[in-house]
């Protein structure tokens, strides 16, 4: 189907699209970015705003900036944008990793990371790696801007804390401490779809390889991210060849009470639930190694330094 | 309200006056009579749309022809060379076999042209990855596979004169 008519603002820069949006927010105007969410909803009807505000030219908004706190990415940084970015991947490998469960590569090349938090699809990645790093939502309107922490952001299905006339701006992805790891894995039921369950975590481990600090975030099995922290149940063993290791069916445990999953046509509900046990294993094995990695990186760095 | 848009459609600048919500895929079909973009599903699902912006390769039918104003358009149609050579890819699927329909192969073809100007000689899991976001009812894939590394084979062939830059 096409969409149905609506009045087309294409702001050329931010102030003009802050002050489009003050003008046709409250009457239901919606800012259009990639588009990889909203045509389809106009295409097939489910959504008919009056207004659309094509941010597409703005310029200024498709920036992607690590620094060592974290990685800071735009209103037009496209999601094949931050996927590539080679400083990003490094300050913050979690991104990388959710991006390339993100649709397909050619989707990839228009929808916008900011687009799909605002959009906050609760089978969405991204959502989930903010709300697994604690990261933040820049929000702008004509005259000010706030700054949104994931926990708030997210509100429920589909919905985020965006106010009529708001353009968010830029959302901050934080860095983990040093001897941290990352991992998303998720199962779908055709490359490339929705996942019917997945799972982001981060570990972060002493020097003597104990699990320090452990969470997952998980998608498609609540009306938003699930975040849950397992570093209590990891208990005390290091991460090491040979030994017992952190007890990651204990994490898995925790986070099956903690989810809140439906039936629908895609998986049942316990169906989810199962899904997402092996996946938090797989998730936190992964990012357990990872970290182990960074911390024999980091000490290698720091006898270097020292000779 | 309509918009008058110019875009430079396989090289050629096109003028046309459309609505808003008039989608670039229905643009370039209905407006410039360029039928060789297909359309399947309108919702980003099956890849026939497929067409290249600026040189990537984006859903004709998830964009708004007046958001592509002032930018460079390639569709199948401008695949091949003005005397009607075919280009590398398009030998590929030729040679493999790589369609039978024929329905979804401009998708596949946009895409892949652009696949292999990043990557000239891809693995099979990258070839996969790459076409993952186009549907194919009719082939199996497995030739439009073949099809692929056929292109790019054919693709080092013809470069090779060039090589070296
Ligand atoms: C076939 C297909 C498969 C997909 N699979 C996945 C998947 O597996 N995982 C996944 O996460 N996503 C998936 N997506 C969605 C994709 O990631 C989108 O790009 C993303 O959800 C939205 O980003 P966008 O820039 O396209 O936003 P748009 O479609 O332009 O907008 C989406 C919504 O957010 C609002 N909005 C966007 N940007 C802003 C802003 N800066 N300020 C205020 N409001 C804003 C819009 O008004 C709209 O309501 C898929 C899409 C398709 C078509
Ligand atoms: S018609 Fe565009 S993806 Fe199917
Ligand atoms: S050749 Fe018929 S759909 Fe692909």
């Amino acid at each position: 189907m096409k969409p149905s008519p609506f009045e087309y603002h294409a702001p050329a820069d931010l102030d003009e699209a802050l002050d489009v949006l003050a003008r046709v927010g409250p009457d239901g105007g919606k800012v259009l970015a990639g588009g990889q969410s909203l045509i389809p909803l106009l295409n097939m009807r489910l959504a008919a705003p009056a207004h659309l505000v094509d941010v597409n030219r703005v310029a200024g908004l498709d920036t992607v900036e690590a620094g060592p706190g974290g990685v800071r990415v735009g209103a037009l940084a496209r999601h094949a944008a931050v996927e590539r970015s080679l400083p990003a991947a490094a300050v913050q490998p979690l991104l990388g990793q959710a991006l390339r469960l993100v649709a397909h590569p050619v989707i990839r090349n228009r929808g916008t990371v900011v687009g799909s938090l605002v959009h906050a699809d609760p089978s969405a990645e991204l959502p989930a790696v903010l709300a697994l790093l604690g990261g933040s939502v820049r929000l702008a309107h004509r005259g000010g801007e706030r700054d949104v922490a994931a926990a708030e952001f997210f509100t429920g299905p589909m919905e985020s804390d965006t106010a009529p006339g708001e353009l968010a701006v830029s959302a901050f992805f934080p860095a983990l401490p040093p001897r941290s790891g990352t991992a998303f894995h998720e199962v779908a039921r055709r490359h490339g779809d929705y996942a019917m369950a997945g799972v982001a975590a981060a570990v972060t481990l002493d020097e003597d390889l104990r699990v320090t600090a452990a969470r997952v975030a998980c998608v498609s099995v609540g009306p938003v991210p699930m975040v849950v922290d397992v570093t209590a149940a990891c208990g005390g063993s290091p991460v090491a060849a040979g030994g017992t290791g952190p007890d990651w069916d204990a994490a898995a445990a925790a986070v099956r009470d903690r989810i809140e999953p439906e039936d629908d046509i895609h998986a049942t509900a316990d169906y989810r639930r199962h899904l997402t046990g092996v996946l938090a294993v797989r998730a936190l094995r992964g990012a357990a190694d990872g970290a182990a990695a960074d911390g024999v990186a980091a000490a290698r760095a720091a006898g270097e330094g020292e000779r | 309200m309509n918009h008058p848009i110019t875009l430079t459609v396989n090289g050629v600048l096109r003028e046309a006056t459309v609505p808003a919500r008039r989608l670039l895929s229905d643009c370039l079909r209905h407006d410039l009579g360029l039928t060789g973009t297909h359309v399947g599903c309108e919702h980003g699902v099956c890849g026939a749309c497929t067409v290249l912006l600026d040189g990537e390769p984006v859903r004709s039918c998830l964009m708004f022809a007046v958001t592509a104003d002032g930018h460079e358009i390639t569709t199948v149609e401008g695949l091949a060379a003005a005397d009607g050579t075919l280009s590398p890819v398009q030998r590929g699927f030729a040679e493999c076999h790589g369609l039978q329909c024929g329905f979804c192969t401009p998708g596949f073809l946009c895409t892949v042209t652009a696949f292999l100007r990043e990557n000239a000689a891809p693995t099979d899991e990258e070839v996969v990855e790459a076409i993952s976001g186009n549907l194919c009812r009719c082939t199996g894939y497995q030739n439009i596979i073949k099809a692929v590394h056929r292109a790019a084979e054919i693709q080092a062939e013809t470069q090779g004169g060039e090589a070296g830059r």
